[in-house]
């Protein structure tokens, strides 16, 4: 069974305590979201988890087979067009270049790119179709675990629905598990089967929160009424500062 | 070899872009027969003499010797400033130390006039090849170490981080993610490491040789032949626009079509 496991994993910068003693599983076909204030050590988290940084303390046992990485500015490759971009990481895997870029395009159409975008440069494109290349990059790779650092955050809402229905198709279908890191606690409310949040200063878990109903079924209703729950539970409220009063 | 076909098939259009271009040269040739009319022969000869000169000029051999040796030198001084101003350049880019410790010895390479090379030069190697040869690497090679060390300073850490996240390969790591944006600094710091090796080449042949362009133009001008001199010139700048506006310009566009 493929799983991501993370125990005792405590993380520094130079002197500063970046991350306390973070515990927690991730079972296939789980989206768990990590919920907190910016500058909190979510990326960090994230980073140590997909192995793109050195684990010091603790440990991080991925056993998942393949995974990938949405970045949350696109990060795209400015030289290439917008297939080769797509197309990178299965070229990496060693996927001949014809059948990548079948496979590019296919998905390229499917995130509503159109057929005069295949050619452009990262330049020309605005900001919400870097985010579909972007997305799609990470998932043409059929990744059994997505990383995911807080991808919807520059887009425009109409997109950001787009680009989490496809995702909750994919959650439906049992065909992903997904880490997501976000401030947003509405978009971790509609995505998630579990939240856990995180607390700056250093980073460390204080709370974690589960639904059960499957995220198809989650209307805006559902999501509108657990927001509401959520924000007003003491240790949120701590954890975001809401009680500052202006 | 795709790209190759690539800039191959815009090289018309790029071609039929030229015109405006042309339209200048012609206005400059224009305003040099004015020149003439003011100034008289001696002093500017009329753009027509000159060309016909140039033109008798092309037909003698000894002629296309002088320009051999000049091209040789130019092209071995500039090749030693390209391979070594790259490496080095390179290799300075990826350690903080090298960076900062090179940079007050570019500035002294860059800041030295190049006549003072040239007197530095005959002193030490006499007169011949290599005076101008070491001139010529001495004024090519700060311009290309610069834009390599650029090259490899510049490289974003966001860009290596997602190849990682990727599992990219050492060999796609470095030609999809290093090299385009390493190049993109490299390539017009040749370029202009090119135009000031055929600048200096032919200053210091002027001074330090009795052949090459530099050597025929002193010629000239020992003997008042104002219009040889012009040729001369003429035959530089053309070389000079030849290897930028046909060679280089158009693969530069095709590598940087990705910019803004």
């Amino acid at each position: 069974m493929e799983r991501l496991e993370v125990s005792k994993l405590n993380h520094h910068f130079g002197f500063t305590e970046i991350l306390r003693d973070i515990n927690f599983n991730l079972e296939k076909g789980q989206v768990l979201s990590v919920v907190g204030p910016s500058g909190g050590g979510k990326t960090t988290l994230l980073h140590l988890c997909a192995d793109l940084l050195d684990v010091e303390e603790g440990s991080v046992k991925n056993s998942f087979v393949t995974s990938s990485f949405a970045f949350q500015e696109g990060r795209l490759l400015p030289w290439k067009n917008v297939i080769d971009n797509i197309s990178l990481g299965l070229i990496a895997k060693g996927i001949k270049r014809k059948i990548a870029t079948q496979m590019s395009q296919d998905i390229a159409l499917k995130f509503g790119l159109e057929e005069d975008d295949f050619d452009k440069f990262p330049k020309d494109l605005s900001g919400g179709m870097k985010q579909r290349v972007s997305f799609a990059r990470a998932l043409v790779v059929k990744p059994s675990l997505l990383f995911l650092d807080e991808p919807f955050s520059a887009l425009d809402i109409g997109l950001k629905q787009e680009l989490q229905s496809i995702l909750i198709d994919m959650i439906d279908k049992k065909e992903i598990t997904i880490l997501f890191i976000t401030h947003d606690i509405m978009e971790a409310i509609r995505l998630s089967d579990k939240i856990l949040l995180l607390e700056a200063d250093p980073g460390h878990i204080v709370k974690e929160f589960d639904y059960i109903l499957p995220q198809k079924e989650r209307d805006d209703k559902f999501v509108y009424e657990e927001t509401a729950k959520i924000l007003q539970d003491e240790t949120v409220i701590n954890t975001f500062e809401l009680n500052i009063t202006l | 070899m795709k790209f190759i076909l690539k800039i191959l098939k815009d090289f018309p259009a790029y071609l039929w872009s030229g015109w405006g271009a042309i339209a200048s040269i012609f206005l400059f040739i224009a305003c040099w027969d004015v020149g003439n009319q003011i100034y008289g022969d001696l002093v500017l000869p009329a753009p027509l003499e000159t060309f016909k000169t140039l033109a008798l000029m092309l037909q003698d051999d000894s002629v296309w010797e002088q320009i051999d040796i000049t091209l040789y030198r130019a092209f071995m001084g500039f090749a030693i400033s390209l391979v070594f101003g790259s490496i080095l350049g390179l290799l300075a880019g990826f350690f903080a130390t090298a960076s900062m410790m090179s940079r007050p010895i570019v500035t002294i390479l860059v800041g030295m006039p190049p006549i003072a090379w040239i007197v530095l030069a005959m002193i030490w190697f006499g007169m011949g090849d290599e005076t101008v040869i070491f001139t010529v690497v001495v004024a090519s090679f700060p311009i290309i170490f610069v834009g390599a060390l650029q090259g490899t300073r510049t490289l974003e850490d966001n860009l290596k981080e997602m190849g990682e996240s990727f599992n990219l390969p050492w060999h796609m790591k470095f030609m999809d993610i290093y090299f385009p944006h390493i190049f993109s600094y490299v390539f017009p710091a040749w370029v202009s490491g090119l135009g000031m090796s055929w600048k200096i080449v032919v200053m210091a042949e002027l001074l330090a040789t009795s052949d090459g362009i530099g050597a025929s133009l002193a010629v000239a001008r020992s003997q008042l032949d104002t219009p040889t001199a012009l040729a001369l010139v003429v035959i530089m700048i053309g070389s000079l626009m030849f290897i930028e506006y046909i060679i280089l310009e158009p693969i530069k566009r095709e590598v940087e079509l990705w910019r803004d």
